[in-house]
């Protein structure tokens, strides 16, 4: 917010200040073709960016607390477990079939999202235990789960979640990927989508049952959001700079010196959810040893990281959860650059200097490899640069960029020391998703290890007060034991011409478009 | 008679292509369903059974041999399958991404031919040293400027700092200039080479003695006599180039934000999307050999030795 409102105030032109004025048409250059842009499949921000303007969700989230708060629904009860969530609905909403958006099309959709299986990239996690729904009245549905789901409520506000009308699935799920059938409540609708080439989406007339949370009541400002696909960084800066676009995504750290000043607006949001870090294998090699992770944990110099490799608006990482996730712990003092310590640690555990300056111990040398796709532009840079600090505390890190494809089979075998990712949420229940036993395990730990107690706590109930203690103990246990080593935090960094206004990121720093506004046109 | 062959061993070129890059497909490690999952932050989230279910529906749990089988004998209907990673018809996806393609390579390869020729002619014709020199300094110049560097120089001058063409999308002929440009620099480079070296060999055989003896001016031994000799090498190369071509629209497409078959087969072979793959290679190879085809058959009708072999042959 504060950030989009300087954005407004930096306008060269006087009369570009506002207030905001309905119409015209956004040129918003993206870095991805979307593959699919059915928000209920999608995975990648491409895809969600389009997908957020098409639906609406039960819920929102703030993106400055992290409070779960209403939007199709007015209010909801959660029983005591976190098993039972009942949504009592808004009246008035309809989709753009002016079908109404009550109890039934509401079971119609998480009942469709569930039926996706692994399909709904994103929803498969966030509805693993759900049972089923059942309409109480009209306006009234109860969703059951079979395990507690205290995530679910956050993950109600995403637009993973987002509602379909029940006469989307009668097309199949490929055809709504393509934008066939996708008939959402959103404040947009989807007019065309060619592959590759751009996804145009028309203002939804009459919309009025927007999110509290938004600027303005009513219809969204924009008459036509016309997203073009530009995969090349430099070309998109170019036509932002001669006035080809109005805005732009994924902002090189390069080409951000460029939008400083000049009437150019740069709007950043780091993502909540887990940080990009090095993922150990704790049953690997020197990676078993927990002395052998804190000083790989201490040997990494965050701020040199961002400072370098990234830019000043990338945040080094000062816990496994970044900064802008609900109930994350600020654990800077744990994570901070200490090669001294990270040395004796290692001299005290009995690696000594080898030949070639990599420590050594019973003839092991100490090594390991990290696996990552060049999903991250900066990816490669990044573990290069770490590659060095290590080699100072004389750790020898190896880097292998793999596909997509290869680092998916290799996590799910579990052959791996170290993988190299982020993942956006903001709930703290996605570290269960990615330590807990009964999750994906990528550290892959003992049953009875001591993170799990934390990670089931967290996950039982909706109750931020009760919850915080458990959440903060579960970063704690991960960054002191280096389960994984955080590096940074990912972070969106968008770049508006002088004519584009308030293009505004949600919670999980997906776009959000519905205050947006462009200025003579 | 020979057309027969010809035909019969276009249909062995289709079917080598479809089978070899079935095979490369197959022998490379993963597959499209977990480069999908992979899509998502952090890996899939999905449970191992929800996986194997996926992996069901797409068939790529059957024995290889059943799986290339079953792909055949649909390819043979015209039927490529669904795409993995867009949901969409691999037939129709690819017959969409084509007339993109077909714009840019078609006038590229009349750039490449126009100006490639008119560069060799011209550095071999002209009697000033310094302009022979300049022209045929050229095409080695234009063969060894990298194509993304290319276009990139050529969108930063006309579009951002000249604003004489967009820098984006397909959309009216404007937008096909430049990328039309940068994908006929490295062919009509090669052109112009090929050219001139003919030429310059041309005009160096006995019967350009004879013609000259006859009266002939300059001009007739170059245009009438050594050129129509010349080209016919430069013909075959064309038929080369023009997949080249084909190869080049993956670099342009991308720099030039074009739709194209360049863009989609450039995602789906990183993705293993192997039924786009397979559509594409078989639609590559069809032009391929229906190009060379053409030029099989109009090389008599400039050639009159090949045409004596044709009758002899038949």
């Amino acid at each position: 917010m504060v950030l989009t409102a300087c954005g407004v105030a930096d306008g060269a032109n006087p009369q570009d200040a506002g207030p905001p004025r309905p119409g015209g048409t956004l040129r918003l250059g993206i870095s991805s073709a979307p593959d699919c842009i059915d928000p209920q499949q999608a995975s990648t921000n491409a895809s969600l960016n389009v997908g957020r303007q098409v639906v609406d969700s039960l819920t929102d989230q703030d993106p400055e607390t992290g409070e779960i708060t209403p939007w199709l629904a007015d209010r909801w009860d959660v029983d005591a477990d976190s098993t039972s969530f009942t949504f009592h609905l808004r009246a008035g909403a309809t989709f753009s079939d002016r079908t109404p958006v009550d109890a039934t099309a509401v079971k119609a959709s998480f009942d469709g999202i569930k039926a996706l299986g692994a399909k709904a990239l994103l929803g498969a996690s966030y509805l693993a235990a759900y049972q089923g729904a059942t309409v109480l009245d009209p306006a009234t549905v109860r969703l059951d789960f079979s395990e507690p789901s205290a995530q679910f409520l956050q993950a109600s506000s995403t637009m993973s979640l987002g509602v379909l009308a029940p006469s989307a699935y009668r097309r199949t799920a490929e055809q709504r990927c393509q934008g066939d059938g996708l008939i959402g409540s959103g404040p947009f609708v989807v007019t065309s989508f060619r592959p590759n080439q751009d996804i145009v989406l028309s203002k939804r007339t009459g919309y009025h049952w927007g999110s509290p949370l938004w600027r303005h009541q009513g219809e969204a400002y924009l008459d036509r959001i016309d997203y073009r696909v530009v995969p090349e960084p430099g070309v998109r800066t170019g036509s932002l700079v001669s006035g080809q676009l109005d805005a732009i995504t994924d902002v090189q750290p390069v080409d951000e010196p460029q939008f400083s000043g000049s009437g150019f607006t740069e709007p950043v949001r780091a993502n909540p959810g887990i940080v990009f870090n090095l993922h150990a294998n704790v049953t690997r090699g020197a990676l078993a040893d927990d002395k052998v992770r804190q000083a790989v944990s201490k040997g990494v110099n965050r701020p040199e990281v961002t400072d370098t490799v990234l830019s000043g608006n990338y945040k080094p990482a000062t816990s496994i959860l970044g900064s802008a996730t609900p109930l994350y712990t600020d654990l800077s003092r744990e994570l901070a650059y200490d090669p001294g310590g990270a040395t004796a640690l290692l001299q005290s555990d009995g690696w000594v200097p080898g030949p070639d300056g990599i420590r050594v111990k019973n003839g092991q040398r100490l090594s390991a490899a990290v696996l990552y796709s060049p999903v991250f532009n900066q990816n490669q840079s990044v573990l290069e640069l770490i590659q060095q600090q290590l080699r100072k505390i004389g750790f020898d890190l190896r880097i292998e960029q793999h596909t997509n494809s290869e680092v998916t089979r290799l996590q799910q075998s579990g052959d791996y020391d170290f993988l190299w990712y982020n993942v956006t949420r903001a709930d703290p229940d996605i570290l269960r998703q990615q330590f807990s036993v009964h999750g994906t395990n990528r550290s892959r730990l003992p049953a009875d290890n001591p993170l799990e107690p934390a990670l089931t706590a967290q996950s039982a109930t909706v109750d931020a007060a009760q919850r915080k203690p458990a959440a903060e103990q579960a970063q704690r246990t991960i960054v002191e034991n280096a389960y994984a080593i955080p590096v940074f935090e990912l972070t969106q960094v968008l770049a508006l011409a002088p004519n584009a206004h308030d293009v505004g990121f949600e919670a999980s720093s997906r776009l959000q478009l519905f205050d947006a506004w462009v200025s003579g046109s | 008679m020979r057309v027969a062959r010809r035909l019969l061993q276009a249909v062995v070129v289709l079917w080598a292509a479809f089978t070899l890059s079935f095979l490369i497909l197959y022998l490379l490690p993963g597959d499209s369903v977990l480069t999908k999952l992979g899509s998502a932050e952090g890996g899939p989230s999905a449970s191992p059974e929800q996986i194997a279910q996926l992996r069901a529906q797409y068939g790529l749990d059957q024995p290889v041999l059943v799986q290339y089988g079953k792909q055949l004998l649909a390819a043979l209907h015209g039927d490529f399958g669904t795409s993995v990673s867009t949901g969409d018809d691999a037939t129709h996806m690819v017959l969409t991404a084509l007339p993109p393609t077909l714009a840019v390579t078609g006038l590229a390869l009349l750039f490449a031919v126009v100006f490639g020729g008119a560069i060799a002619v011209l550095g071999t014709f002209t009697r000033t040293r310094w302009v022979s020199q300049l022209l045929l300094s050229l095409p080695p110049l234009g063969t060894s400027l990298p194509t993304f560097w290319v276009g990139l120089l050529l969108i930063q001058l006309f579009s951002f700092r000249l604003r004489l063409v967009p820098a984006l999308g397909s959309a009216g002929f404007a937008s096909l200039i430049l990328p039309a440009v940068t994908l006929a620099l490295p062919t009509g480079a090669i052109i112009a080479q090929v050219l001139a070296k003919s030429l310059r060999t041309q005009l160096a055989e006995p019967y350009v003695e004879i013609v000259r003896a006859k009266g002939a001016g300059r001009g007739r031994v170059h245009f009438g006599h050594a050129l129509r000799n010349a080209g016919l090498p430069t013909l075959t190369l064309v038929g080369v180039v023009a997949g080249n071509l084909l190869a080049g629209s993956v670099v342009t497409e991308t720099v030039f934000s074009r739709d194209g078959l360049g863009r989609i087969t450039a995602s789906a072979v990183t993705s293993q999307d192997v039924p786009v793959v397979q559509a594409v290679i078989v639609l590559a190879a069809f032009f391929f050999v229906g190009l060379n085809l053409i030029v099989d058959l109009v090389y008599p009708l400039l050639d009159p030795r090949v045409r004596k072999e044709v009758t002899a042959d038949g």
